[in-house]
């Protein structure tokens, strides 16, 4: 089953090979991941789909929270959330089909961003089960070149206060008991 | 980064290990680090020239793990950085904190394949608690504070700051109090949940048959009192994992020994009856656990480690505690109860007694030298007060069953990685972070060879460390496997040696060879008597097995025993 992991992570060179490396090595099946700026300077936001059980979920959600350059995780989870993904599809659309492909855009609220001679190009913003559903749609007219950006997500309702700690909290009992 | 700042980075990099307190590294010079080195001259910090850069990791992580103190290493860029990452995974495994500093080439050439480049933070992302690629002077003071914090924070381990030459060669002035790493402190473990401390008050209270798996953690966060004062509040016995050995006193009277693969045929018989498992920084490692569906069948479990992408991982628990033990051991040491279990203490003596009544020293010498022999008697002659460093393979599970270790910090050994060639440098590493302690190396043929050529580095160094080669001119523990589950066929594990006495002599060092056990003593005296590095061969018998054992895969009642005419016993751990 898929889940919805929205983390932040500070905004810095090797951050992404970070975190996918160890979705890889650890065996985590990425389903998506986008990555890009967020409302907080110098930090990054990505949005990682996993196909996984609960419980191997939550170990790789321990996992993202032991890298130094991880603020915080959010499980999205069984959460009310807005999840969306935009596509560009270019579908062949002769004369005698276009009107047809344009109706079914209508539809799906999708936009036509190009027209070529014998083709259109469509974009459309929605839920990964909408986009499914527009490519086939589209598929019958013959589907030229899909590009999707996998999903951004995001909670629904008030922002869920953020799991980062005081920036200054004294130093753990262990580390006192460390020097011999 | 201006001229009138007031520190090279080079300079920069030796201010700011003095400042963390560091007095020693290990290391080895190369074009791309010679800036820093050039530097060190100036600051008072013993530098430890290895013979090879893995074993200038293993002697940090000897360092480390002998002093809980971090261990520091210094490499040039390419190969002199590639040769680190066994040495990484090694303490990574093991949870050592260390901090390893590389050279790199000019920052103007990063990327072209300039000579000796290598991407040493992309090959060691997956070996580092994690690393730094450093690239402007200005840099260098932050990174390595943040460095030394995250290597010791929560679960510690190696963290790699790989600084360019021209970053070693540019200036910056020190602002150490810019410097302060706060990005470590964002994953501390969560507050305690009472809920789950409650729960786990109850099962402890409730359980008839409690065992306690006591483990490596218990070192690093200094909880060896608040782990004695639960077992015998709640007279709960325990089992060790190979790296909790001396985490726990071995001659305490509820020590029952080493768990798992290897571990004691009561204790895996303990682990599989008891009614509710305690374990304390430990993680359930494939070796310790065997086959996951059996383990423990009729156990609840509490699992406290600090961790937390730890819990649940091998074995589902019931109650999951994340955070420091030394911290949780004292939020649940108030609501633990006196209580009296005997009866459960009595079931698991009358176990031990069917292999304990065949219990080494009781056996007459008939003139083969058995390696459980050694390790008994070096357990004797040494008082059980050496710190022994190990290696590899069967040597290292005799030494865990036949050398009752009472001190934290007493035995060193490769864990989780399993790396061979690590006891001679660990040793040297050991010794040089605690010149009081009497330090031995117990190794095998095999891994000996491998990074032999350290012995140089303890002469050059002045370190006297006590070498006992165990030489069965095996690559024992494949061979066993090969005896047991490949139908004897021994592929590549005939190992030849050199003279080792002759070796010994070549390096200006002691040695000596001992064939049976009547010579063993005295070779052990005069070892401990040179004044400095020593070593003792011992021919031992050579196609002897370690026993009990559970094979891979199975589950942990299913232990393979030592055939009962044989000459030797299956443990030894009923201390004198």
């Amino acid at each position: 089953m898929p889940h919805v992991l929205v983390v932040y992570t500070d905004d810095e060179p090797g951050v992404l090979t970070r975190v996918a490396s160890l979705f890889r090595r650890r065996g985590f099946n990425i389903h998506s991941l986008t990555v890009g700026p967020t409302e907080r300077s110098r930090q990054s936001r990505m949005t990682i789909v996993v196909d996984a059980e609960e419980s191997t979920v939550r170990l790789a959600v321990e996992h993202l929270r032991k890298q130094v350059n991880v603020l915080e995780v959010q499980q999205l989870g069984d959460r009310p959330k807005v999840v969306r993904d935009l596509a560009l599809i270019r579908v062949a659309a002769g004369l005698e089909v276009r009107s047809e492909i344009l109706q079914l855009a209508q539809v799906f609220r999708a936009n036509v961003v190009d027209i070529a001679g014998d083709s259109l190009a469509i974009e459309c913003t929605g839920g990964p089960d909408k986009i499914d559903a527009l490519v086939d749609a589209l598929r019958p007219f013959g589907i030229l070149e899909l590009g999707r950006t996998g999903a951004v997500a995001m909670a629904r309702g008030p922002r869920a206060s953020p799991e980062v700690r005081p920036e200054r909290v004294p130093e753990p009992a262990s580390n006192q008991a460390m020097s011999v | 980064m201006t001229k009138s700042a007031t520190h090279t980075g080079a300079q920069l990099i030796w201010e700011c290990l003095t400042r963390e307190g560091v007095t020693t590294v290990f290391g080895y010079p190369g074009g791309a680090i010679l800036p820093a080195y050039d530097a060190m001259v100036g600051f008072d910090i013993r530098h430890v020239l290895v013979r090879h850069e893995q074993s200038a990791v293993h002697m940090a992580d000897g360092y480390a793990r002998a002093s809980g103190r971090v261990g520091v290493v210094v490499a040039t860029s390419g190969p002199g950085a590639t040769n680190l990452v066994t040495g990484l995974a090694t303490a990574m495994m093991d949870s050592t904190p260390l901090v390893a500093i590389t050279g790199q080439v000019g920052s103007g050439v990063l990327g072209t394949d300039a000579f000796q480049e290598v991407d040493i933070t992309g090959i060691t992302l997956p070996v580092t608690k994690h690393n730094y690629l450093v690239t402007r002077a200005a840099d260098i003071v932050p990174a390595l504070r943040e460095a030394f914090a995250v290597a010791k924070s929560g679960r510690p381990g190696p963290v790699l700051v790989d600084i360019t030459k021209d970053a070693q060669q540019g200036r910056a002035d020190l602002d150490w109090e810019a410097a302060e790493p706060i990005r470590h402190l964002r994953h501390l473990p969560p507050p305690l949940d009472p809920e789950a401390l409650a729960r786990a008050l109850e099962l402890i209270r409730h359980a008839k048959r409690p065992l306690i798996l006591a483990g490596h953690g218990i070192q690093l966060s200094g909880a060896r009192a608040e782990v004695l004062t639960l077992a015998e509040r709640a007279d709960i016995p325990f089992a060790l994992t190979l790296l909790g050995l001396g985490a726990v006193p071995a001659t305490h009277p509820l020590s029952l020994g080493m768990m798992g693969m290897h571990g004691e045929a009561w204790v895996n018989k303990a682990i599989q009856e008891a009614d509710l498992l305690l374990a304390l920084g430990m993680r359930f490692d494939d070796r310790v656990t065997g086959k996951l569906k059996e383990y423990a069948p009729h156990a609840k479990k509490i699992h406290i480690d600090i961790d937390a992408s730890e819990l649940g991982k091998n074995v589902p628990v019931d109650v999951a505690i994340a955070g420091d033990l030394l911290t949780v051991l004292r939020a649940l040491l108030p609501g633990v109860q006196v209580a009296d279990r005997s009866k459960w203490l009595k079931q698991i003596r009358g176990w031990r007694g069917d292999s304990a009544v065949r219990d080494i020293k009781n056996l007459p010498d008939d003139g083969h030298l058995y390696a459980a022999h050694v390790m008994h008697d070096l357990w004797r002659l040494t008082d059980g007060k050496a710190v022994v460093v190990t290696d590899v393979g069967q040597h290292q599970m005799w030494e865990a069953q036949y050398y009752h270790h009472d001190a934290e910090r007493s035995l060193i050994t490769s864990g989780g990685a399993g790396t061979m060639g690590f006891a001679l440098p660990a040793a040297i590493g050991a010794k040089v972070a605690r010149p009081e302690a009497e330090v031995w190396v117990v190794a095998g043929d095999g891994g000996f060879q491998m990074t032999f050529a350290e012995l140089m580095t303890a002469v050059q160094e002045g370190v006297k460390v006590n070498i006992a080669v165990i030489n069965n001119g095996f690559l024992g523990m494949v061979r066993q496997w090969q005896e047991l589950f490949y139908e004897g066929r021994y592929a590549a594990t005939p190992i030849l040696s050199p003279d080792f006495v002759k070796l010994a002599g070549a390096f200006g060092i002691h040695g000596q060879r001992v064939d049976t056990r009547a010579d063993l003593a005295g070779a052990v005296g005069a070892a401990r008597g040179e004044q400095g590095t020593a070593l003792i061969e011992f021919r031992v018998e050579q196609e002897d097995s370690v026993y009990p054992m559970v094979p891979a895969g199975a589950a942990l009642h299913e232990m393979i025993r030592r055939p009962s005419a044989s000459a030797i016993a299956e443990t030894g751990s009923d201390p004198v």
